[in-house]
């Protein structure tokens, strides 16, 4: 039989020297991060020669028009905004061990909602109460969206990624259907919600085109990360997230707790749809559907669920995004190559943590 | 082969002080066995006591750490389940490894090379040639999904006989049998000796070991601690067989360690009860027996121990004390009831449970040490205040517990799971015996531990008990219930059969209710 001998003393003597093992770990993941980025920009530079593009004016033209030239740069930031919230929506989710892959359509609901409710509240009161009416309006409707998966999963065990990625079809389909029907503004001749007038819009940063929603999202992102954790609700729910069994055992009320993450996650989606519409957008027009919830999906994995980290990567994924827009305008590749370029990286990274664990078990045999 | 009596046979498999250690136990002790051709070899032993890590080591799955394995009389080391079969050693394991979608011809293909077209017409001439040998119809070109679990046995030992399979090994076959599905399974067992197979057959079940078996070995607690012979099986009735297993499975051995048994404190029997069960009943579900008309109480200071066969609802029970599962009839703590309350309130005011499953429920393996020691306080002040953590009172507090019930970690910070399992059961002790404990039910408490983290539990549960806790301890140990409890209830098939005072006739008293005999 055999029986620990390691004194009790070295439990204290250790944790001193945990500051250093602690750095080393930082310094190993930013390497585990970067390397494997570097690598996937390799890759997607050889997919571009075989198509005939010159992979590095590819790059070159990306960061000149998504981060060095001020428009791109501020097209960039403005952009951030709605990934923001979505990414803070994703977090609570993914640390809670929830899939909510339904990001879009309730991001789409929320842009509708939002459109459709703030020219008609900036009617009736003054402005700032009327965004924040629309706001909420849109988070609400998120929200509820999301019930038909968070109490099928709670209370039935139906797995959450079926059902938000089907709730996400039906989601979309449905907002259209409200553009085209019911909200639809008479004065135009295309389907498209009524305007926001630019001045009744989230106000502008300064002398700039960078919408105020940025900093709002900023602040989604590190209240989530705070409250993720640093409170007792924040370990609740990785707790769920980690080791559902634990928490049944520890008497935590599972299924409640569920129906809030999902309801915190879809708001989150809402808020971003809304702030997209009422900071940049003005209106949603029929078919518009610009699929952020699934980009932010790889940036969250990549930060892996860091909130910090994620404001990294989401404004990589901006850059890449708005740069690639303007790349496929000029050198003819398609738009959707940011996407195999984000995918590229993940599954890059996903080989490099499993090279790096095989390396480590090899290592302690 | 009527003559194997008489005439010494040479082993088909043998081992040679066989030892398998893992991370905190040790599996197998220095275990010696002969596999013969002609005979149904039975393990018997507990849950835990070694028997699948053994058969782990025979199908090639694990390889032993000491001792040595010889097929036919050479040393030959099973490096992987292909070669146990290539060596004609076939396993039916405990849960079924079929295809439920594919038909039963199409499971006992799969694993041919896959250039080549799947040879059916050979494969049907094979089976037919077994089954009739056998005297039992497999239905080939049934889908597997649509066969009981008596036929899909058969299947897998066909399948294991189209192998060409010298040595069958049937890991807990009956578990999940019908009584009809069992006898079937014996006769066959019976034919397939008579053939010159060698079958190793593992149960905990006394009854089927005496019914099917001709040579018993006994496994308790990873050691080999009895065998009976063919000679002596043939010369004994069953009733005196069982009582021989009895006697090795639960008796007193002279070299025991744990034998040191401390007088068993007396309990104040006017003092009104901390706990009482009325009538606790759980539906049986699918994979779980369920309990009824389960009644008990236990007072301040009182040890109860839950002594059965595992498996009979033990963890039902504990499940449905904590409010884990749902349950008819009526549970008080101090006299006020508390069935209806959630798990939660239930640990609030006092019911703790320390559960058998320390990975799998206890902790969170990939937490810090430290947020393991709080899991059932999240929010609670001091170490939550207005739900915000206090890292701080966090730390100082575990550090505290950590010195104090001396567990062994690099740090606060490490993930629990890296610590040895005795090392985590010192975190659950100290989880569950925190301020406020009243009634505290222990799961299997040294379950897996070594002897020192093994008696380092047993102190602390006895520690608890002399504060004026009520103790329910369950447990498949009988040695831990003599030498900790104040009365042993014993359970079989979701039921208390009977209450025993931990006086010196417990023993023998214990173990027959455990078999079905009245005390």
């Amino acid at each position: 039989m055999s029986i620990d001998t390691a004194p009790t003393a070295s439990a204290t003597a250790l944790d001193a020297s945990s500051g250093v093992a602690a750095r080393r770990d930082i310094l190993r993941r930013v390497l585990m991060t970067i390397g494997p980025i570097l690598a996937a920009l390799v890759i997607a530079g050889c997919i571009l020669l075989a198509v005939g593009v010159d992979p590095l004016a590819y790059y070159g033209y990306v960061l000149e028009k998504g981060l060095f030239s001020p428009l791109g740069i501020q097209q960039t930031l403005t952009r951030m905004a709605p990934l923001l919230f979505l990414a803070a929506g994703l977090i609570v989710a993914f640390r809670a061990g929830m899939w909510n892959l339904g990001g879009d359509g309730q991001f789409l609901l929320g842009a509708v909602t939002a459109a459709a409710s703030a020219p008609f509240f900036v009617g009736i009161m003054p402005a700032w109460l009327a965004l924040f009416c629309a706001f909420v309006v849109a988070t609400l409707v998120a929200m509820i969206w999301s019930l038909v998966p968070a109490l099928l999963r709670a209370y039935q065990g139906v797995n959450e990624i079926i059902t938000t990625l089907m709730m996400t079809f039906l989601g979309t389909s449905l907002a259209n259907v409200l553009v085209k029907l019911v909200f639809r503004d008479p004065g135009t001749t295309v389907p498209q919600t009524r305007t926001l007038p630019v001045e009744d819009r989230l106000p502008r940063l300064f002398d700039t085109t960078i919408t105020s929603g940025l900093l709002f999202g900023l602040a989604a992102i590190v209240i989530v990360h705070l409250v993720m954790t640093r409170t007792a609700f924040g370990l609740k729910l990785r707790i769920v997230g980690a080791n559902p069994r634990a928490a049944v055992h520890a008497g935590l009320g599972v299924p409640g707790l569920t129906i809030g993450v999902f309801a915190i996650s879809a708001g989150l989606a809402g808020l971003a749809g809304a702030v997209d519409i009422i900071g940049v957008q003005g209106n949603v027009r029929a078919d518009w559907n610009p699929a952020y919830g699934l980009a932010v999906i790889p940036a969250v994995f990549l930060a892996r669920m860091n909130g910090f980290a994620a404001i990294g990567f989401v404004f990589l994924l901006s850059v890449l995004s708005i740069g690639g827009e303007s790349a496929a305008r000029r050198l003819g590749v398609p738009n959707h190559f940011t996407l195999v370029l984000v995918s590229i990286v993940l599954i890059v990274l996903a080989l490099a943590e499993y090279v790096d664990h095989r390396y480590n078990q090899s290592r302690k045999a | 082969m009527s003559n194997l009596s008489s005439s010494p046979v040479d082993d088909i498999v043998a081992l040679e002080g066989v030892t398998k250690r893992f991370p905190g136990i040790v599996a197998n002790d220095s275990i010696d066995l002969s596999i013969r051709p002609g005979e149904v070899h039975v393990l018997l032993g507990e849950n835990g006591a070694g028997k699948s890590t053994l058969i782990g080591m025979l199908s090639g799955l694990q390889q032993p750490d000491e001792g040595r394995i010889l097929v036919d009389g050479k040393p030959m080391p099973i490096t992987s389940p292909r070669q146990a079969l290539a060596l004609g050693i076939g396993t039916v394991f405990q849960h079924m490894m079929l295809v439920p979608t594919l038909t039963v011809a199409e499971n006992l293909l799969l694993g041919g090379p896959w250039w080549q077209r799947p040879r059916t017409e050979e494969l049907e001439a094979r089976v037919a040639e077994i089954t009739r040998s056998l005297g039992i119809v497999v239905k080939l070109h049934a889908r597997v999904s649509e066969l009981s679990l008596g036929e899909q046995q058969q299947v897998e030992i066909v399948r294991a006989m189209v192998r060409n399979s010298r040595l069958l090994i049937l890991d807990e076959s009956t578990s999940m049998l019908t009584p009809q599905g069992i006898e079937e399974l014996g006769a066959l067992m019976r034919r397939l000796v008579e053939q010159g197979l060698a079958i190793v057959f593992i149960t905990h079940k006394l009854k089927e070991a005496a019914a099917f078996g001709d040579r018993i070995s006994v496994l308790k607690l990873g050691r080999k601690v009895g065998e009976i012979p063919p000679e002596r099986f043939r010369a004994l009735g069953e009733q005196e067989i069982i009582s021989e297993i009895v006697e090795l499975m639960f008796g007193k051995r002279k070299d025991d360690p744990e034998a040191a048994e401390r007088p068993v404190a007396s309990v104040d029997t006017e003092a009104a009860p901390l706990l009482q069960v009325i009538d606790l009943a759980v539906a049986a579900t699918d994979n779980a027996p369920g309990l009824s008309s389960i009644s008990f109480d236990i007072r301040p200071g009182e040890i109860l121990g839950i002594a059965g066969i595992d498996g009979n609802g033990q963890k039902q029970l504990a499940e449905a004390l904590s409010g884990q599962r749902v349950a008819s009839g009526s549970v008080r703590l101090e006299g006020a009831t508390i069935e209806t309350l959630s798990v939660g309130e239930r640990s609030r005011r006092g019911l703790r449970y320390l559960t058998d499953d320390r990975l799998g429920e206890g902790t969170v393996g990939t937490f810090p040490v430290s947020i393991n020691f709080f899991l059932k306080q999240v929010g609670a002040a001091p170490f939550w205040r207005n739900g915000v953590e206090q890292r701080a009172e966090i730390d100082r507090r575990a550090g505290e517990l950590v010195r104090e019930y001396d567990v062994r970690t690099p740090s606060l910070k490490t993930p629990v799971a890296r610590l040895s399992g005795g090392n985590i059961q010192k975190v659950l002790l100290a989880r569950e015996l925190a301020e406020g404990a009243k009634v505290v039910i222990f799961n299997k408490p040294t379950y897996g531990l070594d002897l020192a983290n093994t008696l380092a539990s047993r102190q602390r549960i006895r520690d608890a008990a002399q504060r004026g806790l009520a103790v329910l301890l369950i447990s498949t140990d009988l040695e831990e219930l003599l030498s900790m409890c104040n009365r042993i209830a014993v359970m079989a098939n979701g039921s208390l059969v009977g209450t025993v005072a931990n006086a010196d006739d417990a023993r023998t008293r214990v173990g027959r209710l455990m078999i079905g005999l009245a005390a």
